[in-house]
């Protein structure tokens, strides 16, 4: 079936991913801006929009990062709810999709679906939702129901909530209702509702989902839209559609029916040199002494403040058996002690620094598109014919001026190219990603 | 503190713009004079969630506040509190929260939990209030620091966690909140809080948890009455804000035939002229601090409203003049308080 063989569109767009957290935003520099003000959200949004970006993209803050027992202090901090400022931009803008990221272990499916659908109806159908789960009892200590799932269960819990939302969404038999009612009983929570809000314009919230494991991925070849992938780089990237593809295909959805947008960071000049030199005052300010310190802290679990940034990695041990998940972003369970010999190891081969080795783990060499202007818009040419990806969602790492290069001179390349929009398709995201319209399916149950 | 001069406000209820034409109607609101846009979140039909379409009206607004009912008893009061500082922020410091208690067993019902009835109502909002004023707080007004000498964005110390935990006699199911919040402090600091008289006093919220009450009665003879009544019962310290339905003679149409059957609300209804109406409303504002305003048809009546009524309300001087890029503490004539942190708590993980 044709259905079953992937068709590159030939084209990439884009998405803005306002990180708001840890170190890959710099906040050092003279042109660093407020990253509460709304004026910082209106600059970006406009200029994402101006530059026909498919969306914009806000993560979710459920509990502040730690360091060692105290809330990190380093990196930018302190955000505000995704949805609330999504609302607030759309009043702003006309085009460019809106992206939520919400949680699917502390918020409530009725709640949750309720709020996006409101979001998609405010905006006129530009609303999505980007699904993550956690499973941490520390993020749980925010909430009432605290720290309840367990880590095996949360796929299967992310998607019988992700079920039990779209058949929310699907509730009303027209646009003036009625609507019918949904029932769920699982295993962490029941749900009883009769929805109150009709379809949007785009029919429901498009979902974007990252999970990179098998399971998450298979997850999101079942449920997702767009995939916010971590395989950025060309090779890796052509794997993924690969086998995203043929999970699709397998959970008899069509080869197309799962775009792929990688997470990724753009650091562009008019020259290939003046793009590495100002890559490199870009690593020296995202990750300074006292970061490169601290990253090694979190894995040591005690403080190494004596141990001289530009000297060699620490010769003592760890004293906490297991790195933990427990300080908000990014770390994952593993033996400290062994990944302590492993890093030494590694930095004394290559010849790093403690800052220069904490360098090369956080900055995202893989997600970092360097180079001239002209370099660049061929590289990503090459991505679109060959389908690797639909797009790529930029982390800007500077608030709120990161997007005004990429938008004055790297996406006039691209459309000279023939590989970028130069006009929104349609005023909803799914039009704009060209999604197709999902169909409503039957229930028997009915009020 | 309430508000001591003569002029009041008047705030005014913007459900009947729905998604579709809320920017139209928050600008007509704001260029009418009114003070206050509030929206209205009781589970129906049709309904969007009230916090967003306030917080859409933010930023095509400059000087009306915008107030939008979150229920304290179904929602997660983390997620409450960072939701309405967030509004803050988009809204340039105009915001508040009308907290309300759901009293349906269907909202219950909804997320999975327990129906909560009776006393447990103001306990859970007094709960959820508690959280929200803790988390705002739980950033100082300078924990950014930015400081580049020393690599720090923040200042630790000045970051505390809220420790919330429900009181021994709480009827709903426990729980504790941590913090600290995962926005910095809201830019009044504190958002006015207001709330149903009817959900406020002793055994009830507690009068300092809240800054305005809003003050019902079944006609407009007996709201004077109330009102007095509460500012007996709960004191000089709040701003008391009446309630009133309005059905005006509109379009060459009496008011009288435009009066539809609607379930009750509880509240005082005005039906007849926009003279008759400016003349109610100068004596409402000499017993209240402000009043909110639920029109029948909120185009119908939004329009008779700017073109005679707050027109002869400010000849009269018994409006405040808005505050331009005010905030709505400004408004309601209250201080920006300092954080509960401030001075006497260490900071968070010390």
């Amino acid at each position: 079936m044709t259905r079953d063989i992937f068709q590159p569109s030939g084209q990439i767009q884009f998405g803005i991913f306002f990180q708001g957290v840890n170190s890959g935003t710099v906040w050092k520099a003279a042109e660093s801006g407020s990253q509460t003000d709304f004026e910082s959200f209106r600059h970006i949004v406009q200029t994402a929009e101006r530059g026909k970006f498919a969306a914009f993209f806000l993560g979710e803050g459920l509990r502040l990062r730690e360091h060692l027992g105290r809330p990190h202090a380093l990196d930018v901090a302190g955000r505000p709810d995704a949805q609330t400022m999504l609302a607030a931009l759309a009043s702003v803008t006309k085009n460019i999709g809106l992206v939520a990221t919400q949680n699917t272990t502390y918020n409530d499916p009725a709640d949750l679906a309720h709020r996006l659908s409101s979001l998609d109806l405010i905006s006129g159908g530009r609303a999505a939702w980007n699904v993550v789960t956690t499973d941490n009892a520390w993020t749980g200590a925010n909430f009432r129901r605290g720290g309840y799932l367990d880590h095996a269960d949360r796929y299967k819990h992310a998607e019988a909530f992700v079920e039990t939302a779209k058949r929310i969404w699907d509730s009303w038999e027209t646009a003036a209702g009625p609507a019918r009612r949904v029932l769920h009983e699982g295993q962490h929570y029941t749900v009883d509702v009769t929805p109150r809000l009709p379809r949007s314009a785009q029919y429901r919230p498009v979902l974007f989902q990252a999970g990179d494991s098998p399971e998450g991925r298979d997850f999101a070849a079942r449920q997702a839209d767009v995939i916010f992938s971590a395989h950025p780089k060309f090779d890796d990237a052509v794997e993924f559609r690969r086998d995203i593809v043929s999970r699709s295909v397998a959970a008899g959805r069509g080869a197309n029916a799962v775009q792929i947008m990688p997470a990724s960071e753009f650091i562009l000049a008019a020259t290939e040199q003046e793009a590495q030199e100002k890559k490199a005052w870009v690593r020296s300010l995202q990750i300074g002494p006292q970061q490169a310190v601290a990253y090694l802290e979190q894995f040591w679990g005690r403080e190494l403040s004596s141990y001289d940034p530009d000297g060699p990695l620490p010769d003592i041990d760890p004293v906490v058996e297991e790195t933990s998940e427990t300080r908000g972003s990014g770390f994952h369970g593993a033996k400290a002690r062994q990944l302590a010999d492993q890093w030494r190891a590694e930095a004394k081969d290559k010849g790093l620094s403690i800052r220069q080795f904490v360098t090369s783990k956080t900055a995202r060499i893989d997600a970092t598109f360097t180079g001239s202007y002209t370099a660049v818009a061929d590289h990503l040419a090459e991505y679109a014919r060959v389908g690797a990806v639909d797009g790529f969602n930029i982390s800007p790492w500077l608030i709120p001026t990161g997007l005004d290069d990429i938008v004055n001179h790297l996406v006039p390349e691209l459309q000279e190219r023939g590989v970028y929009p130069t006009e929104y398709r349609g005023t909803t995201l799914r039009e704009n990603l060209g999604l197709e319209t999902p169909v409503r399916s039957e229930e028997s149950v009915r009020v | 503190m309430s508000i001591t001069d003569k002029a009041g406000f008047l705030a005014i209820e913007l459900d009947g713009a729905g998604y579709e034409h809320l920017a139209n109607a928050v600008l007509a609101a704001e260029s009418a004079g009114f003070h206050v846009a509030t929206f209205k979140d009781a589970p129906e039909a049709g309904r969007a969630n009230a916090l967003q379409r306030a917080a859409f009206a933010g930023p095509v607004t400059r000087t009306i506040a915008v107030v939008p009912e979150v229920d304290t008893v179904y929602t997660e009061p983390f997620h409450i509190s960072t939701q309405l500082a967030s509004l803050d922020y988009v809204s340039g410091g105009r915001a508040g929260w009308i907290a309300t208690a759901d009293e349906s067993p269907e909202a219950a019902a909804a997320v999975g939990r327990s129906f909560v009835e009776g006393d447990a109502l103001a306990q859970e909002a007094a709960a959820s209030i508690e959280v929200g004023r803790r988390l705002w707080d739980s950033w100082e007004d300078d924990a950014v620091i930015r400081d580049v000498a020393t690599g720090r964005y923040l200042d630790v110390d000045k970051l505390h966690y809220a420790d919330f935990e429900t009181p021994a006699d709480f009827a709903g199911t426990p729980y504790s909140v941590k913090g600290p919040s995962i926005i910095p402090r809201p830019l009044q600091g504190q958002l006015p809080v207001l709330a149903a008289a009817s959900l406020v006093g002793e055994r009830r919220v507690p009068v300092e948890a809240v800054d305005a009450v809003l003050v019902s009665a079944p006609t407009p003879e007996l709201l004077t009455a109330e009102i007095r009544d509460v500012r007996a019962r709960l004191g000089s310290s709040v701003t008391v804000v009446a309630e009133l339905d309005v059905v005006l003679d509109s379009r060459g149409q009496a008011a009288e035939a435009r009066v539809v059957a609607s379930p009750e609300s509880g509240r005082a209804r005005y039906v007849g002229t926009a003279a008759g109406l400016a003349d109610l409303l100068d004596h409402l504002l000499a017993e209240a601090d402000g009043v909110r305003l639920h029109p029948a048809a909120l185009e119908v009546e939004l329009e008779e409203l700017a073109r005679l009524v707050l027109p002869e309300l400010r000849r009269r001087g018994s409006l405040r003049a808005p505050i331009q890029d005010g905030t709505f503490r400004d408004l309601l004539g209250l201080k920006r308080p300092e954080s509960r942190y401030a001075t006497t708590a260490p900071g968070a993980g010390k």
